[in-house]
């Protein structure tokens, strides 16, 4: 019966394909993704680009301000005429801020700078200027004990750490946790997705049918399990050439649209960073391609530090070149797979137990439950200790298991817990089935009727 | 005649009803058969058990002398009581899928729908999506849909329902000729006009048993209770022991109509010849009174009551 089977899989694929909701949604996920990520990445890099200009009257006749280093962020330029006057000017200039260093200050107790500025202050400003201010007295200081220039810069230094692990046979490889949690995090969303939207699609087409009474005919023709097996494949068919096409038409929008918008705000990024001589270094992640910092942008700030210079990028990408690729895919592919058609299963039970689409909600939960927590839990706890008693429990319980195994997959895992893990996804997915099958069987032909759990308990062992 | 399809002391229960118990049937080749019973009498049961959608705890089915399997479903055509189509599906591509479902090439499939199409003149809706149609298109694109592949053995579950009298009449005569190309059909109903027009065999069930089958002639032979129904003109008095007058109606202008039982070795001719012999008595009409599927169904289920209650009520003590 391989050619029936093969007969309702095609329906089922044909129907959805064709409909106009599925064009219409495909064609418009990837552009509402590079909308939304065009958005972001001009809130990001406005945000970058405006340098906040600050102006700096310093009574104390230390000159200080000399020593005050401008980045692209922050300017400092002197004020002029009275103190009155300059806090009238600044405002009037439409500078950011105003710091006063008094007559008589003590370079080895500097109390006393105010920091003047419109309305309230925001955090980052008033750091930004006090490592100014810091750095300035410190070069003081050193000046003062004699260093020349060229020696202070030669103190200075910029340390780039790059992480690297290590693992038993003594192998290193570049480290990065935002590139392994990053890929970790992808692959986690994308199977909940992937079984949220379409096994929800299983339960709907089994309801419709039902609710079409078409089922004695089909049965008359088919064996149930091929009907629900059918289905299931059928949709995941779909499922896949969405992902799919998801996946090409964002890479096509991204790499083509995007770049065609972004390059207009180019030249300003440019010449913002250009006046800026000293402290070059930092200044480099303007010039960063915006596709890259609004990833990096989502991430802590040190590791946005070590991505965006060229060599935390170079250990970015050796990062994910150095991750078990292999195994990686495979595990995806079997847990994508295994997971999807463990849940599709229960989805076509729920479908085939309930006579209306509002019942439903009883049988759901207990579903999406695993499903829901496996994934808070996921991108929670296992993210961040993947190797954890939570992760290993996780990983081995079939219906929370696709997702909380891949999240563990770049971080490496022994294999024989990821044999057990598959094991033991097959045999829970041989049991769903089983089970799913049986209620789908039954439930298909009942109508009218308000379904228990124990109703449906009774229905494992109805006979053919 | 051939058997094309025997069921075998066959036995269903759920959980907490018998619907079938012990039920054998036989039903002979190029026949239509009437399958009979109240609702709730277990005729689903069985139809669903030929068409293998569940199976029979006890007994068997035999489809030309196999065993009931799979392969036999590419040979059975099924409409079910409870319509139902794919809604949003075109109907030429639905039938198209249910005939391949049913085994049937794409090619072979798309040549028969378009003569169907052309037959019920619905060729225009082929590309109309099902949910588009009127309720009595969908009925006979279901019709369709049932008979596509040719089966040998088409069952039909109150086959008229849903349809006005010109579309059943349509109906009534494809099954005709279904039958004379060689098909069986069953056809269950509770219309007992069609039974007695179309079938050429029935059974009855009730209460999960059959309490009468065979060919509809020898069924109404077996129920006849020696009755004539008389027309004419006069007042006839009828006051030999031999005849026992059931209904006696007088009607304008001297005319009369009576129905006469007649005792135990009397034969019609007797009582035609007495009322030729009575004065002033003219005969128009003189038939046997044969019972109506109608008559004999009330009265078998009537009959098959106590015997039933009679074992619920054994069954609780």
């Amino acid at each position: 019966m391989a050619s029936k089977f093969f007969l309702i899989a095609q329906r089922e694929y044909l129907t959805r394909v064709r409909k106009k909701s599925f064009i219409v949604l495909t064609l418009a996920v990837p552009l509402l993704l590079a909308a939304f990520g065009f958005i972001i990445a001009k809130v990001a890099s406005s945000d970058n680009d405006t340098t906040d200009v600050i102006e700096v009257r310093d009574d104390s006749g230390l000159n200080i301000a000399s020593h005050l280093v401008s980045t692209p962020q922050l300017r400092f330029e002197a004020a002029t005429g009275t103190l009155a006057e300059a806090k009238k000017s600044f405002l009037k200039a439409k500078h950011d801020g105003l710091v006063v260093l008094p007559a008589g200050l003590d370079v080895e107790n500097p109390t006393g700078v105010q920091f003047f500025g419109k309305g309230n202050i925001s955090l980052k400003k008033e750091l930004a200027v006090k490592n100014a201010l810091d750095k300035a007295f410190s070069d003081l200081k050193m000046k003062k004990s004699g260093l020349s220039q060229e020696q202070l810069d030669r103190l200075r230094s910029k340390v780039v750490l790059q992480a690297v692990s290590l693992d038993e046979t003594g192998k290193e490889a570049d480290s990065n946790a935002l590139a392994t949690s990053g890929m970790a995090y992808a692959l986690a969303l994308a199977i909940y997705l992937f079984i949220f939207i379409y096994g929800v699609q299983i339960m709907r087409g089994v309801g419709e049918e039902k609710s079409s009474r078409i089922m004695e005919v089909m049965l008359s023709s088919v064996k149930p399990f091929d009907l629900m097996m059918g289905k299931i494949v059928g949709i995941a068919a779909v499922g896949l050439t969405q992902f799919l096409l998801w996946g090409v038409l964002s890479f096509g929008v991204s790499s083509v649209v995007l770049p065609m918008l972004m390059g207009k705000d180019k030249p300003k990024t440019e010449v913002a960073a250009a006046p800026t001589a000293p402290g070059a270094a930092a200044a480099s992640a303007a010039d960063e391609p915006e596709s890259a910092e609004v990833a990096f942008d989502k991430g802590m700030d040190t590791q946005k530090d070590q991505a965006t210079n060229p060599a935390g990028r170079f250990a970015f990408f050796n990062t994910i070149a150095n991750l078990p690729l292999g195994t990686i895919l495979f595990g995806f592919i079997v847990y994508f797979l295994g997971g999807y058609l463990l849940y599709g299963a229960l989805f076509g039970a729920v479908g085939a137990a309930v006579d209306d689409q509002t019942d439903t909600q009883q049988f759901m939960f207990p579903i999406t439950m695993p499903l829901i927590l496996s994934y808070i839990v996921g991108v929670s706890v296992i993210l961040r200790n993947p190797d954890g008693p939570v992760a290993f429990w996780m990983s081995m319980f079939p219906l929370t298991s696709p997702i909380a195994m891949v999240i563990r997959l770049p971080f490496g895992v022994p294999a024989w817990q990821l044999a057990l893990s598959i094991f033991l996804l097959i045999l829970g997915f041989i049991g769903t089935v089983w089970v799913a099958a049986r209620i789908y069987r039954v439930g298909i032909l009942m109508y009218g009727k308000k379904v228990t759990y124990k109703e449906l308990g009774k229905w494992m062992f109805y006979k053919g | 005649m051939k058997p094309i399809l025997e069921v075998l002391n066959v036995r269903k229960a759920y959980a907490n009803h018998v619907a079938l118990d012990g039920v054998s049937l036989e039903i002979p080749e190029g026949s239509i058969f009437g399958l009979l019973g109240p609702n709730g009498a277990g005729k689903t049961s069985l139809i669903r058990i030929i068409t293998q959608i569940t199976g029979a705890d006890e007994g068997e089915i035999r489809f030309r002398g196999e065993r009931l399997n799979q392969s036999h479903i590419a040979q059975i055509g099924y409409l079910p009581e409870e319509r139902g189509l794919y809604k949003k599906m075109k109907v030429g591509e639905q039938l198209l899928y249910l005939a391949r479902l049913r085994g049937l090439s794409r090619e072979d499939a798309t040549a028969r729908i378009k003569q169907w199409l052309n037959r019920f003149e619905i060729k225009e809706w082929a590309g109309k999506n099902v949910e588009d149609l009127s309720k009595g298109m969908q009925q006979k694109v279901q019709f369709i849909a049932t008979v596509l592949h040719e089966p040998k053995l088409i069952i039909l579950d109150e086959p008229f329902s849903g349809f006005d009298p010109i579309n059943a009449n349509l109906i009534k005569d494809e099954i005709l000729e279904l039958r004379n190309q060689g098909a069986t059909i069953i056809f269950s109903t509770h219309r007992m006009e069609s039974v007695e027009e179309m079938c050429d065999n029935i059974a009855l069930i009730n209460r999960s048993r059959k309490v009468l089958d065979g060919p509809i002639g020898v069924i109404r032979d077996q129920f006849k209770t020696n009755t004539y129904e008389v027309e004419g003109t006069g007042h006839p008095v009828l006051s030999s022991p031999d005849f026992k007058v059931v209904e006696q109606k007088k009607r304008e202008n001297n005319h009369f109509y009576l129905q006469v039982q007649l005792q135990e070795g009397v034969r019609p001719n007797d009582l035609l010849r007495y009322l030729i012999g009575s004065v002033g008595i003219e005969v128009a009409a003189f038939r046997e009174k044969i019972p109506s599927i109608n008559e004999i169904f009330i009265r078998r289920v009537r009959e098959t009551m106590p015997e039933t209650l009679l074992e619920t009520a054994n069954a609780l003590l």
